[in-house]
């Protein structure tokens, strides 16, 4: 572990104090989520670090409690879109044939959905709880993990390993989580990096436009909504949040880059 | 005694490395070569791959390729140190009096120009002639060079002409500057042997006349000697030796240039066929999905227990394809497939578990053909927890001993095949195939990607391996020597037909059909004036033309 350039430092820093925090986010919170502590807009000081909201909860509070929720949701959509997404996209790449045409063609047809809208429009229509929220979001989100993972291990399979593990007479589940997920992973990796934060954004935006996280309950973009109005009165309770999103979307991306350059090297990292 | 035209002294070239995991480090690559080159002559440039031969060319236009740099000597082209030229006269020397014809015309060409646009290109924009001279020069050249139609081949597109056409359209294109130095980079490497025959006599036509002096680099001496008044045996950046063609090919001193020399020591004695073959191919014939034409037309072959089949002919002759067929990858249109004794199912699907086992492949490109992401002992140990059902200390066991039988010692289990050199993968793509305990191996030109002594060294142990294993081998190849060095039995292909079969003797005997006679007499040969022999006597012209 004594290689680790700097930047990933900073970026394994900061990704692990948000996940520490969403994790042990009742023990560090000074207050309940939605305790009613202080005036309305109070700005920050030593009983209120940043603050109170536009009804006067601790700001600090909401932010480690929507951390939380949002990190969570996003974390869980991220996994089943990748996990949904890049499964479907081997089988469609080993397979070919009618199998790949019909799963490439029921995506492009979601695709030409834009996906907010179609997520507003599912969600208008059911009911609007976390486990409903992230199936959503991680179903919509599988469709680009879906084509990246077709498009890489297309390019693997023709590869001639792939042809001796079929001569072999390996099933397609070996081909698919030996012969062709370790050689994909890069890219994959890259790209979790990427969808985790258009996750934490598209979260945020569902629950500023009201169809995501219900109040009471805190997320960083129904926090953003909560206080939007602030702004105009020269508050900055409601950039917080956006503070946390942008911080968190660059730490993770500094890791992500990171563990693209350990598993792109061939020789198990060792050199 | 005028000057000569190329002066090299003491041409030292670096490159950095990048070792993961490290800080990038210098290596020296080229340690201080020297050479002269007049005016009309030709220098052959030989030796493996990392000799660093291609390396030494592009430093006569004072260019390093990748993170290749120049970092000592001289290099004197017309009477001037070009490395220590500003970058305006590297530009007019680049193009315009030193030119380069590359490996692989195919990929060197742009292929949304017409060929005539590129082949003047350099001459129009070093205002050595007006478009119209350019251009008539090209055609002139076109005509020298043996092409077809050569007032109207320039307003084709490159993927319109076939590769020795495009090879020699590279050539033409290197000439029409006029210039005083041609870099030939393997320039026949890459086609096949009855269209390298010509383009070869092509080049070596237009080097004599129009009088430029020219660097030949290849790994093959047999070519070079064709081509080259002095020759120049490179090893990991030095100079082995320095000669005329005669002394180098005739009385070399050094042992490395002898051994070039004689490479394919192999002698090995047909063995009589056998009354049961292991594999008969009968009345085959296929075409690929969505085509319609067939690829092979009524191949039959038989191949022997413990004997060696080689099939030949040149690239889209169908070797590979009946390797396809065979192995069940593309199911025939007609015909069948006899295995040990049982009928093998057309397509992979049906093949029983017995049947794959008995049946192995080893292929052309040992670095695509492993895994990149698994150790050489998951590579080995897969088929025989696959097939035989070992784990743990037993199967630890038997990949050492197949990695004893490739001649890999110890330490090699836990490596990566990124780590390993070209013949080491693919001794390692052998112990693979050979821990199924198969019957048959087919191997797909398994030496064509290799530097001849190490090329050498697999046949070796192929042959040895037969004889302790008692497989029998299917072996794809166009190369000639390596066919005379073990083969018992021969199937010459041509356009998906075998034209000629039977054992190594009576195939490789007289009287010949006009594409075997073609074939045979195409493979270079180490002599002086093979090349005029061969095209003095030619009955059949090659595909290439």
């Amino acid at each position: 572990m004594k290689n680790i350039p700097v930047s990933a430092m900073i970026g394994l820093f900061f990704t692990a104090l948000y996940f520490l925090m969403a994790i042990f986010a009742p023990l560090l919170a000074p207050y309940g989520m939605a305790e009613v502590v202080g005036g309305v807009w109070e700005p920050s000081s030593e009983q209120f670090l940043l603050g109170t909201d536009s009804i006067g909860r601790d700001l600090l509070s909401r932010m480690i409690y929507g951390g939380r929720t949002t990190i969570f949701i996003a974390t869980a959509a991220t996994l089943i879109s990748f996990v949904t997404g890049s499964i479907l996209g081997f089988l469609a790449a080993v397979s070919g044939g009618w199998i790949d045409q019909a799963l490439s063609r029921f995506v492009d047809l979601i695709m030409s959905i834009p996906t907010l809208i179609f997520a507003l429009v599912v969600l208008s229509v059911m009911p609007v709880t976390v486990p409903v929220l992230i199936l959503v979001m991680g179903l919509l989100d599988s469709t680009r993990v879906y084509r990246l993972a077709r498009a890489v291990a297309v390019d693997i399979t023709v590869m001639d390993y792939v042809e001796a593990a079929r001569l072999r007479g390996e099933k397609t589940a070996w081909i698919i989580f030996r012969e062709i997920l370790p050689n994909a992973l890069s890219p994959l990796v890259a790209e979790m990096g990427l969808r985790f934060i258009f996750a934490v954004l598209f979260v945020s935006t569902l629950s500023f436009l009201g169809l995501g996280v219900q109040p009471p309950q805190a997320d960083w973009g129904g926090i953003v909504k909560e206080n939007k109005e602030g702004i105009v009165y020269g508050i900055p309770a409601a950039l917080v949040p956006a503070f946390a999103i942008a911080t968190l979307a660059i730490s993770v991306n500094l890791v992500a880059d990171w563990v693209l350059n350990r598993t792109t090297s061939l020789k198990g990292g060792r050199g | 005694m005028s000057d000569p035209l190329v002066k090299v002294r003491d041409l030292k070239i670096g490159a950095t490395v990048y070792p993961p995991g490290e800080k990038p480090k210098e290596i020296e690559i080229v340690h201080g070569v020297d050479f002269d080159l007049k005016k009309g002559e030709v220098l052959g440039l030989i030796g493996e791959s990392g000799a660093g031969k291609s390396t030494i060319g592009l430093a006569t236009m004072a260019y390093g390729r990748g993170g290749v740099e120049i970092t000592g000597g001289e290099v004197w082209v017309n009477g001037r140190d070009i490395l220590q030229s500003g970058l305006r006269d590297v530009r007019r020397l680049r193009g315009g009096e030193v030119t380069y014809v590359s490996q692989s015309a195919a990929a060197s060409f742009n292929p949304a120009k017409k060929i005539m646009e590129q082949v003047t290109e350099a001459a129009i924009r070093h205002n050595k002639f007006s478009r119209r001279e350019a251009e008539s020069r090209a055609v002139d050249l076109f005509t020298r060079l043996g092409l077809p139609n050569p007032e109207t081949i320039g307003n084709r597109y490159p993927h319109q002409v076939s590769g020795g056409q495009l090879q020699r359209c590279m050539t033409a294109l290197a000439l029409c500057p006029e210039p005083d130095l041609v870099v030939f980079d393997e320039p026949t490497t890459a086609l096949d042997v009855t269209t390298q025959i010509d383009v070869l006599a092509a080049i070596k036509e237009a080097i004599r006349d129009t009088g430029v002096a020219a660097l030949y680099i290849t790994h093959d001496l047999a070519v070079v000697a064709q081509v080259s008044d002095h020759i120049m045996v490179l090893r990991m950046g030095d100079m082995v030796e320095y000669g005329t063609t005669d002394q180098i090919i005739n009385a070399p001193k050094e042992d490395y240039t002898r051994a070039l020399v004689s490479v394919r020591s192999i002698k090995h004695v047909e063995k009589p066929p056998t009354p049961e073959p292991v594999l008969s191919v009968r009345n085959i014939t296929a075409r690929y999905a969505g085509t319609r034409f067939d690829v092979l037309h009524d191949v039959t072959v038989d191949l022997h227990p413990g004997q060696t089949l080689a099939i030949v002919g040149e690239s889209g002759s169908g070797k590979s394809t009946l390797a396809r067929v065979i192995t069940g990858l593309l199911p025939p249109r007609e015909g069948r497939i006899d295995f040990a004794g049982r009928s093998l199912s057309p397509d992979l699907a049906g093949r029983s578990r017995e049947d794959l086992r008995e049946l192995q492949m080893i292929y052309q490109m040992a670095d695509v053909a492993m895994n990149p992401r698994q150790t050489v002992g998951t590579i080995i140990g897969r088929p025989l927890e696959f097939y035989f059902g070992l784990k743990g200390r037993e199967k630890q066991k038997r990949i050492q001993e197949l990695l004893d039988a490739i001649e890999l010692g110890d330490g090699f289990q836990d490596r990566y095949p990124a780590e390993l050199s070209g013949g080491q993968k693919q001794r390692v793509c052998i112990a693979r195939a050979l821990a199924a305990k198969p019957k048959m191996i087919i191997c797909d030109e398994v030496t064509s990607a290799l530097d001849p002594l190490v090329a050498d060294g697999i046949l070796k142990l192929l042959l040895n391996l037969q004889k302790i294993e008692d497989v029998a081998y299917l072996f794809i190849t166009h190369d000639l020597a390596t066919v005379r060095a073990i083969a018992d039995s021969i199937a010459v292909m041509y356009q998906g037909r075998v034209q000629r079969y039977g054992g190594k003797t009576e195939v490789l005997s007289p009287p010949f059909d006009d594409y075997t006679d073609l074939l045979l007499s195409s493979v270079p040969e180490m002599k002086l004036g093979w090349l005029e022999e061969v095209i003095a006597h030619r009955k059949m012209e090659s595909a290439g033309h």
